[in-house]
Protein backbone atom coordinates (compact mmCIF):
# COMPACT_ATOMS: atom_id res chain seq x y z
CA UNK A 1 0.00 0.00 0.00
CA UNK A 2 1.49 3.65 -0.88
CA UNK A 3 1.48 6.37 1.55
CA UNK A 4 -1.00 9.40 -0.68
CA UNK A 5 0.26 12.32 1.09
CA UNK A 6 1.32 14.95 -0.82
CA UNK A 7 2.28 18.25 0.15
CA UNK A 8 3.27 21.22 -1.94
CA UNK A 9 7.30 20.87 -2.42
CA UNK A 10 9.50 21.74 -5.99
CA UNK A 11 10.97 18.89 -7.39
CA UNK A 12 14.06 19.47 -10.02
CA UNK A 13 14.65 16.96 -13.13
CA UNK A 14 17.46 17.35 -14.69
CA UNK A 15 16.82 15.27 -18.17
CA UNK A 16 20.37 14.63 -20.20
CA UNK A 17 19.82 14.01 -23.79
CA UNK A 18 22.34 13.73 -27.23
CA UNK A 19 22.04 17.30 -27.72
CA UNK A 20 22.13 19.30 -24.56
CA UNK A 21 20.65 19.35 -20.86
CA UNK A 22 16.99 20.20 -20.09
CA UNK A 23 15.71 21.36 -16.50
CA UNK A 24 12.08 20.19 -15.42
CA UNK A 25 10.28 21.84 -12.08
CA UNK A 26 7.00 21.37 -10.46
CA UNK A 27 5.49 22.09 -7.10
CA UNK A 28 3.05 19.23 -7.68
CA UNK A 29 5.19 16.20 -9.82
CA UNK A 30 2.01 16.76 -12.46
CA UNK A 31 2.35 20.26 -14.12
CA UNK A 32 6.23 20.45 -15.04
CA UNK A 33 7.58 23.43 -17.09
CA UNK A 34 10.94 22.25 -18.81
CA UNK A 35 13.55 24.34 -20.33
CA UNK A 36 16.90 24.03 -22.27
CA UNK A 37 18.59 22.95 -23.44
CA UNK A 38 22.06 24.04 -21.97
CA UNK A 39 24.92 22.74 -23.67
CA UNK A 40 23.13 22.36 -26.92
CA UNK A 41 24.31 19.91 -29.48
CA UNK A 42 26.45 17.99 -26.46
CA UNK A 43 25.67 14.55 -25.22
CA UNK A 44 24.78 14.85 -21.42
CA UNK A 45 25.63 10.95 -20.31
CA UNK A 46 26.15 11.92 -17.03
CA UNK A 47 23.91 14.53 -14.76
CA UNK A 48 24.41 14.70 -10.94
CA UNK A 49 22.05 16.54 -8.35
CA UNK A 50 23.99 16.76 -5.02
CA UNK A 51 22.28 17.65 -2.15
CA UNK A 52 24.95 17.91 0.67
CA UNK A 53 25.65 21.56 0.71
CA UNK A 54 22.96 24.60 1.32
CA UNK A 55 22.86 25.29 -2.24
CA UNK A 56 22.28 22.12 -4.34
CA UNK A 57 25.29 21.82 -6.93
CA UNK A 58 24.33 20.78 -10.04
CA UNK A 59 27.07 18.38 -11.98
CA UNK A 60 26.95 17.78 -15.74
CA UNK A 61 29.43 15.82 -18.14
CA UNK A 62 29.01 17.41 -21.35
CA UNK A 63 30.11 15.52 -24.56
CA UNK A 64 30.97 17.58 -27.74
CA UNK A 65 32.01 15.99 -30.31
CA UNK A 66 33.65 18.69 -31.81
CA UNK A 67 35.40 20.13 -28.53
CA UNK A 68 35.75 17.14 -26.47
CA UNK A 69 34.47 15.96 -23.51
CA UNK A 70 34.38 18.36 -19.55
CA UNK A 71 32.54 18.77 -17.21
CA UNK A 72 30.54 21.42 -15.44
CA UNK A 73 28.95 22.61 -12.39
CA UNK A 74 25.81 25.23 -11.48
CA UNK A 75 25.28 26.42 -7.99
CA UNK A 76 22.31 28.34 -8.81
CA UNK A 77 20.01 25.57 -10.17
CA UNK A 78 21.31 25.75 -13.80
CA UNK A 79 20.61 28.99 -14.53
CA UNK A 80 24.89 30.15 -15.10
CA UNK A 81 27.01 27.28 -15.11
CA UNK A 82 31.15 26.86 -14.62
CA UNK A 83 33.83 25.30 -15.93
CA UNK A 84 37.69 25.22 -14.67
CA UNK A 85 40.42 26.58 -17.46
CA UNK A 86 41.89 22.67 -17.04
CA UNK A 87 40.36 19.99 -17.86
CA UNK A 88 38.07 18.79 -14.73
CA UNK A 89 38.98 15.31 -15.64
CA UNK A 90 41.47 13.77 -17.47
CA UNK A 91 43.91 11.00 -17.83
CA UNK A 92 47.64 11.77 -16.73
CA UNK A 93 50.12 11.50 -19.35
CA UNK A 94 51.94 8.17 -18.53
CA UNK A 95 48.80 6.86 -18.99
CA UNK A 96 48.42 7.50 -22.61
CA UNK A 97 45.01 7.09 -22.25
CA UNK A 98 42.46 10.13 -23.15
CA UNK A 99 39.18 10.57 -21.93
CA UNK A 100 36.29 9.81 -24.45
CA UNK A 101 33.65 10.38 -22.22
CA UNK A 102 31.91 11.19 -18.57
CA UNK A 103 29.00 8.26 -17.87
CA UNK A 104 28.61 9.43 -14.46
CA UNK A 105 28.63 11.44 -11.69
CA UNK A 106 28.02 10.34 -8.22
CA UNK A 107 28.24 12.49 -4.77
CA UNK A 108 29.98 10.73 -2.61
CA UNK A 109 28.21 9.59 1.12
CA UNK A 110 27.48 12.71 3.59
CA UNK A 111 30.42 12.18 5.70
CA UNK A 112 32.82 13.26 2.82
CA UNK A 113 30.68 16.67 1.51
CA UNK A 114 33.39 17.62 -0.90
CA UNK A 115 33.87 13.98 -2.38
CA UNK A 116 32.21 13.31 -5.76
CA UNK A 117 33.32 10.26 -8.08
CA UNK A 118 33.35 10.34 -12.08
CA UNK A 119 33.01 7.02 -13.84
CA UNK A 120 34.46 7.25 -17.64
CA UNK A 121 35.25 5.79 -20.93
CA UNK A 122 37.55 4.18 -21.37
CA UNK A 123 37.40 2.46 -18.33
CA UNK A 124 38.22 4.78 -14.93
CA UNK A 125 37.40 6.04 -11.79
CA UNK A 126 38.13 9.64 -10.96
CA UNK A 127 37.68 11.25 -7.47
CA UNK A 128 37.03 14.95 -6.61
CA UNK A 129 37.87 16.53 -3.37
CA UNK A 130 36.51 20.20 -4.39
CA UNK A 131 32.82 18.77 -5.59
CA UNK A 132 33.31 18.03 -8.44
CA UNK A 133 35.22 20.71 -9.96
CA UNK A 134 38.56 19.40 -10.26
CA UNK A 135 39.50 15.37 -10.30
CA UNK A 136 42.04 12.67 -9.60
CA UNK A 137 42.27 9.52 -11.60
CA UNK A 138 42.14 6.57 -9.06
CA UNK A 139 45.11 4.82 -9.95
CA UNK A 140 44.13 1.37 -8.03
CA UNK A 141 41.91 0.30 -10.21
CA UNK A 142 43.32 1.99 -13.43
CA UNK A 143 46.21 -0.33 -12.57
CA UNK A 144 44.07 -3.60 -11.86
CA UNK A 145 45.90 -6.19 -13.20
CA UNK A 146 42.39 -7.10 -15.02
CA UNK A 147 42.09 -3.88 -16.64
CA UNK A 148 43.83 -5.16 -19.95
CA UNK A 149 41.00 -7.76 -20.32
CA UNK A 150 38.30 -5.40 -19.24
CA UNK A 151 36.37 -5.22 -22.76
CA UNK A 152 33.56 -2.58 -24.49
CA UNK A 153 30.08 -3.25 -25.37
CA UNK A 154 28.28 -1.73 -27.53
CA UNK A 155 28.34 2.13 -25.80
CA UNK A 156 32.00 1.63 -25.37
CA UNK A 157 34.19 0.60 -22.41
CA UNK A 158 32.85 2.84 -19.49
CA UNK A 159 32.41 2.80 -15.85
CA UNK A 160 28.92 3.28 -15.36
CA UNK A 161 27.88 2.92 -11.79
CA UNK A 162 29.59 4.08 -9.12
CA UNK A 163 28.07 3.75 -5.13
CA UNK A 164 30.16 4.85 -2.43
CA UNK A 165 28.93 2.89 1.03
CA UNK A 166 26.42 5.48 2.83
CA UNK A 167 28.32 5.67 6.03
CA UNK A 168 31.58 4.10 5.28
CA UNK A 169 33.65 6.20 2.66
CA UNK A 170 36.06 3.69 2.42
CA UNK A 171 33.76 1.16 0.65
CA UNK A 172 32.69 2.00 -3.10
CA UNK A 173 31.01 -0.31 -5.47
CA UNK A 174 31.81 0.29 -9.51
CA UNK A 175 30.40 -1.62 -12.53
CA UNK A 176 31.28 -1.67 -16.16
CA UNK A 177 31.00 -2.45 -19.07
CA UNK A 178 32.45 -4.96 -19.68
CA UNK A 179 34.08 -6.02 -16.62
CA UNK A 180 31.65 -6.22 -14.28
CA UNK A 181 31.56 -5.06 -10.58
CA UNK A 182 34.44 -4.04 -8.71
CA UNK A 183 34.71 -3.30 -5.17
CA UNK A 184 36.66 -1.79 -2.41
CA UNK A 185 36.70 -1.79 0.94
CA UNK A 186 39.81 0.13 1.95
CA UNK A 187 39.24 3.45 0.49
CA UNK A 188 40.58 2.63 -2.75
CA UNK A 189 43.47 0.77 -2.16
CA UNK A 190 42.86 -2.54 -3.41
CA UNK A 191 39.46 -3.82 -5.42
CA UNK A 192 38.18 -7.37 -5.95
CA UNK A 193 36.17 -8.32 -8.80
CA UNK A 194 31.86 -8.97 -7.50
CA UNK A 195 30.37 -11.33 -9.90
CA UNK A 196 30.31 -14.52 -8.89
CA UNK A 197 26.57 -15.53 -9.83
CA UNK A 198 25.85 -13.45 -13.11
CA UNK A 199 26.30 -14.38 -16.12
CA UNK A 200 28.16 -13.89 -19.01
CA UNK A 201 26.56 -15.59 -21.66
CA UNK A 202 28.94 -14.57 -24.54
CA UNK A 203 31.98 -16.35 -23.25
CA UNK A 204 32.75 -19.96 -23.15
CA UNK A 205 32.45 -20.12 -19.82
CA UNK A 206 29.55 -18.30 -18.61
CA UNK A 207 30.32 -17.39 -15.42
CA UNK A 208 33.82 -16.09 -15.37
CA UNK A 209 35.31 -14.59 -12.02
CA UNK A 210 34.99 -10.70 -14.08
CA UNK A 211 34.07 -9.48 -17.73
CA UNK A 212 30.48 -9.59 -17.05
CA UNK A 213 28.17 -7.22 -18.63
CA UNK A 214 26.61 -5.71 -16.09
CA UNK A 215 24.14 -2.53 -16.96
CA UNK A 216 23.58 -1.30 -13.82
CA UNK A 217 23.35 -1.64 -9.92
CA UNK A 218 21.30 0.35 -7.44
CA UNK A 219 22.04 -0.40 -3.67
CA UNK A 220 18.99 -0.85 -1.37
CA UNK A 221 18.06 1.71 0.92
CA UNK A 222 17.84 -0.14 4.23
CA UNK A 223 20.54 -2.79 3.90
CA UNK A 224 23.96 -1.20 2.63
CA UNK A 225 24.64 -4.99 1.56
CA UNK A 226 22.19 -5.48 -0.63
CA UNK A 227 22.31 -4.44 -4.25
CA UNK A 228 20.26 -5.04 -7.26
CA UNK A 229 21.95 -5.49 -10.72
CA UNK A 230 20.40 -5.52 -14.30
CA UNK A 231 22.58 -7.43 -16.25
CA UNK A 232 22.95 -7.60 -20.07
CA UNK A 233 20.47 -10.59 -19.38
CA UNK A 234 20.06 -11.45 -15.86
CA UNK A 235 18.57 -9.19 -13.08
CA UNK A 236 20.31 -10.02 -9.90
CA UNK A 237 20.00 -9.34 -5.96
CA UNK A 238 23.01 -9.57 -3.40
CA UNK A 239 23.03 -9.80 0.19
CA UNK A 240 26.26 -9.59 0.77
CA UNK A 241 27.70 -6.39 -0.86
CA UNK A 242 28.09 -8.07 -4.29
CA UNK A 243 30.53 -10.75 -3.40
CA UNK A 244 27.72 -13.05 -4.73
CA UNK A 245 24.36 -12.74 -6.39
CA UNK A 246 21.12 -14.44 -7.47
CA UNK A 247 18.28 -14.33 -9.59
CA UNK A 248 15.43 -12.22 -8.84
CA UNK A 249 13.93 -12.34 -12.56
CA UNK A 250 11.65 -14.70 -12.15
CA UNK A 251 8.32 -12.39 -12.22
CA UNK A 252 9.51 -10.42 -14.76
CA UNK A 253 8.30 -10.41 -18.52
CA UNK A 254 12.46 -10.40 -19.70
CA UNK A 255 15.69 -10.18 -17.91
CA UNK A 256 17.24 -7.62 -20.36
CA UNK A 257 17.30 -4.01 -19.75
CA UNK A 258 19.38 -1.51 -18.51
CA UNK A 259 18.60 0.56 -15.95
CA UNK A 260 17.55 -0.56 -12.18
CA UNK A 261 16.58 1.97 -9.59
CA UNK A 262 15.89 1.51 -5.47
CA UNK A 263 13.83 3.90 -4.00
CA UNK A 264 16.01 6.32 -1.76
CA UNK A 265 14.05 5.62 1.87
CA UNK A 266 11.84 3.04 1.62
CA UNK A 267 13.72 -0.61 1.89
CA UNK A 268 13.25 -3.00 -1.37
CA UNK A 269 11.27 -1.21 -2.79
CA UNK A 270 12.83 -1.39 -6.70
CA UNK A 271 11.88 -0.14 -10.31
CA UNK A 272 12.88 -1.51 -13.49
CA UNK A 273 12.17 -1.40 -17.52
CA UNK A 274 12.50 -4.88 -18.69
CA UNK A 275 13.44 -5.19 -22.72
CA UNK A 276 12.47 -8.04 -24.56
CA UNK A 277 16.24 -9.73 -25.23
CA UNK A 278 19.42 -8.77 -26.19
CA UNK A 279 18.12 -9.47 -29.65
CA UNK A 280 14.61 -7.41 -29.51
CA UNK A 281 15.40 -3.87 -27.67
CA UNK A 282 11.83 -3.21 -27.53
CA UNK A 283 9.27 -3.32 -24.19
CA UNK A 284 7.83 -6.36 -23.84
CA UNK A 285 5.14 -6.92 -26.31
CA UNK A 286 5.82 -3.50 -27.29
CA UNK A 287 3.84 -2.12 -24.41
CA UNK A 288 5.11 0.62 -21.92
CA UNK A 289 5.12 -0.82 -18.52
CA UNK A 290 7.63 -0.24 -15.58
CA UNK A 291 8.11 -3.18 -12.98
CA UNK A 292 8.06 -2.41 -9.71
CA UNK A 293 9.20 -5.03 -6.40
CA UNK A 294 8.39 -4.43 -2.61
CA UNK A 295 9.94 -7.20 -2.09
CA UNK A 296 13.11 -7.09 -3.02
CA UNK A 297 13.06 -8.55 -6.13
CA UNK A 298 10.84 -11.70 -4.69
CA UNK A 299 7.75 -10.37 -6.50
CA UNK A 300 7.18 -7.96 -9.35
CA UNK A 301 4.11 -5.70 -10.28
CA UNK A 302 3.48 -4.14 -13.79
CA UNK A 303 3.39 -0.19 -13.64
CA UNK A 304 1.55 1.40 -16.58
CA UNK A 305 -1.48 3.60 -15.62
CA UNK A 306 -1.37 7.00 -17.70
CA UNK A 307 1.55 5.37 -19.74
CA UNK A 308 1.22 4.99 -23.58
CA UNK A 309 -1.36 2.21 -24.15
CA UNK A 310 -0.74 2.79 -28.37
CA UNK A 311 2.21 -0.09 -29.59
CA UNK A 312 5.52 1.30 -27.97
CA UNK A 313 9.07 0.89 -28.80
CA UNK A 314 11.45 3.30 -27.47
CA UNK A 315 13.99 1.85 -25.18
CA UNK A 316 15.09 3.30 -21.71
CA UNK A 317 19.00 3.46 -21.07
CA UNK A 318 20.81 2.62 -18.10
CA UNK A 319 21.07 5.99 -16.74
CA UNK A 320 17.96 7.58 -18.44
CA UNK A 321 15.14 5.68 -15.32
CA UNK A 322 15.66 7.43 -11.31
CA UNK A 323 13.16 8.75 -8.22
CA UNK A 324 13.74 11.71 -6.18
CA UNK A 325 14.02 12.05 -2.56
CA UNK A 326 10.25 13.28 -1.70
CA UNK A 327 7.53 11.50 -0.02
CA UNK A 328 5.52 9.23 -1.38
CA UNK A 329 9.01 8.84 -3.91
CA UNK A 330 9.26 9.68 -7.29
CA UNK A 331 9.98 7.60 -10.40
CA UNK A 332 11.07 9.09 -13.54
CA UNK A 333 12.35 7.74 -17.18
CA UNK A 334 13.19 9.00 -20.26
CA UNK A 335 13.08 7.15 -23.67
CA UNK A 336 15.09 7.60 -26.90
CA UNK A 337 12.44 8.66 -28.46
CA UNK A 338 12.48 12.07 -26.25
CA UNK A 339 9.66 11.26 -24.38
CA UNK A 340 9.57 11.63 -20.33
CA UNK A 341 7.36 10.48 -17.57
CA UNK A 342 7.46 11.20 -14.17
CA UNK A 343 5.34 9.09 -11.22
CA UNK A 344 4.77 11.11 -7.89
CA UNK A 345 3.24 7.49 -5.88
CA UNK A 346 6.12 5.48 -6.69
CA UNK A 347 4.95 4.24 -10.05
CA UNK A 348 1.03 3.67 -9.52
CA UNK A 349 0.21 6.54 -12.36
CA UNK A 350 2.11 8.20 -14.09
CA UNK A 351 2.31 11.69 -16.55
CA UNK A 352 4.19 13.00 -19.06
CA UNK A 353 6.84 15.42 -18.24
CA UNK A 354 8.20 16.00 -21.92
CA UNK A 355 8.19 14.95 -25.56
CA UNK A 356 9.88 15.72 -28.78
CA UNK A 357 13.65 15.77 -27.08
CA UNK A 358 16.28 14.45 -27.86
CA UNK A 359 17.60 10.92 -27.39
CA UNK A 360 17.08 10.51 -23.44
CA UNK A 361 20.30 9.85 -22.06
CA UNK A 362 20.21 10.19 -18.29
CA UNK A 363 17.75 11.83 -16.23
CA UNK A 364 18.06 12.74 -11.66
CA UNK A 365 15.56 14.37 -9.48
CA UNK A 366 15.20 16.35 -6.38
CA UNK A 367 13.33 17.47 -4.03
CA UNK A 368 14.67 21.22 -3.78
CA UNK B 1 60.15 34.42 -31.68
CA UNK B 2 57.47 35.46 -34.85
CA UNK B 3 54.12 36.37 -34.40
CA UNK B 4 51.15 34.08 -36.25
CA UNK B 5 47.64 35.01 -36.17
CA UNK B 6 45.00 32.33 -35.34
CA UNK B 7 41.48 32.61 -36.37
CA UNK B 8 38.81 31.38 -34.21
CA UNK B 9 35.21 30.42 -35.54
CA UNK B 10 32.35 31.93 -33.74
CA UNK B 11 31.80 28.88 -31.90
CA UNK B 12 35.18 28.93 -29.88
CA UNK B 13 35.45 32.65 -29.57
CA UNK B 14 33.68 32.66 -25.89
CA UNK B 15 37.40 30.64 -24.55
CA UNK B 16 39.56 33.25 -26.11
CA UNK B 17 37.31 36.80 -24.30
CA UNK B 18 35.02 37.07 -27.77
CA UNK B 19 38.26 37.70 -30.01
CA UNK B 20 38.22 36.33 -33.24
CA UNK B 21 42.03 36.85 -33.88
CA UNK B 22 44.71 35.53 -32.04
CA UNK B 23 48.25 37.33 -32.42
CA UNK B 24 50.55 34.34 -30.77
CA UNK B 25 54.47 34.75 -30.56
CA UNK B 26 55.52 31.63 -31.52
CA UNK B 27 58.06 29.98 -33.79
CA UNK B 28 58.14 26.08 -34.87
CA UNK B 29 55.20 23.65 -35.37
CA UNK B 30 51.89 24.01 -35.05
CA UNK B 31 52.50 22.03 -31.60
CA UNK B 32 54.54 25.33 -30.51
CA UNK B 33 51.42 27.11 -31.40
CA UNK B 34 48.75 25.57 -29.75
CA UNK B 35 50.63 25.32 -26.72
CA UNK B 36 51.72 29.04 -26.94
CA UNK B 37 48.07 29.42 -26.94
CA UNK B 38 47.56 27.38 -23.77
CA UNK B 39 49.48 29.34 -21.60
CA UNK B 40 46.69 32.18 -21.94
CA UNK B 41 43.71 29.94 -23.31
CA UNK B 42 43.48 26.63 -21.58
CA UNK B 43 40.47 25.86 -21.67
CA UNK B 44 40.26 27.07 -25.76
CA UNK B 45 43.52 24.37 -26.12
CA UNK B 46 41.48 21.51 -24.25
CA UNK B 47 39.03 22.52 -27.22
CA UNK B 48 40.76 21.94 -29.74
CA UNK B 49 43.68 18.85 -28.42
CA UNK B 50 43.32 16.15 -25.59
CA UNK B 51 45.10 15.29 -22.75
CA UNK B 52 47.60 13.66 -24.36
CA UNK B 53 48.18 16.70 -26.98
CA UNK B 54 46.64 15.50 -30.08
CA UNK B 55 44.50 17.26 -32.32
CA UNK B 56 40.67 15.98 -31.68
CA UNK B 57 39.16 14.04 -34.65
CA UNK B 58 36.41 17.04 -35.69
CA UNK B 59 39.13 19.72 -35.45
CA UNK B 60 40.91 20.83 -38.42
CA UNK B 61 43.69 23.55 -38.77
CA UNK B 62 44.69 25.16 -41.73
CA UNK B 63 48.00 26.92 -41.95
CA UNK B 64 47.99 29.24 -44.74
CA UNK B 65 45.06 27.30 -46.34
CA UNK B 66 46.58 24.04 -46.10
CA UNK B 67 45.30 21.19 -43.98
CA UNK B 68 47.99 20.30 -41.34
CA UNK B 69 46.36 16.89 -41.34
CA UNK B 70 48.05 16.86 -45.33
CA UNK B 71 51.13 17.25 -43.95
CA UNK B 72 53.22 16.85 -40.48
CA UNK B 73 50.15 17.21 -38.29
CA UNK B 74 50.88 19.07 -35.29
CA UNK B 75 54.36 18.73 -36.20
CA UNK B 76 54.01 20.68 -39.38
CA UNK B 77 56.15 23.56 -39.57
CA UNK B 78 54.74 27.23 -39.46
CA UNK B 79 56.05 29.88 -40.94
CA UNK B 80 56.26 33.85 -40.21
CA UNK B 81 53.74 35.31 -40.50
CA UNK B 82 51.27 32.58 -40.91
CA UNK B 83 47.59 32.35 -40.57
CA UNK B 84 46.53 29.61 -38.55
CA UNK B 85 42.52 28.91 -38.97
CA UNK B 86 40.49 26.76 -37.13
CA UNK B 87 37.98 24.96 -38.51
CA UNK B 88 35.16 22.28 -36.71
CA UNK B 89 34.82 19.75 -39.20
CA UNK B 90 31.35 19.04 -40.74
CA UNK B 91 29.92 16.32 -38.42
CA UNK B 92 27.03 15.26 -36.03
CA UNK B 93 23.49 14.65 -36.89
Amino acid sequence: MVARILVPMTVLLAIGTSKGLFLATSDNRVDWQVSGPRFPMTSIYAVGIDQRRGVPRLLAGVDSSHFGPSVATSDDLGETWSEPDHAPVAFPADTDASLVRVWQLTPGPAGEPDVVYAGTQPSALFRSEDGGHTFALVRSLWEHPHRPEWGAGFGGQAIHTILPHPTEPARVLVAMSTGGVYRTSDGGQTWSPGNTGIRAGFFPDPFPEFGQCVHKVARDAGDPTRLYAQNHGGVYRSDDEGATWASIADGLPSDFGFPIVTHPARPSTLWTFPLAADSERFPVDHRCRVFRSTDAGTSWTALSAGLPTAPFYPTVLRDAMCADNATPGGVYFGTRSGEVWSSRDEGESWVPVAAHLPDVLSVRAAEL
Amino acid sequence: MTAVTVLLPGVLRGEAAGQSHLTIDAAGSLRSVLDAVATTWPRLDRRLRDEQGELRRYINIYINGDDCRRSAGLDTPVPAGAEIQVLPSVAGG
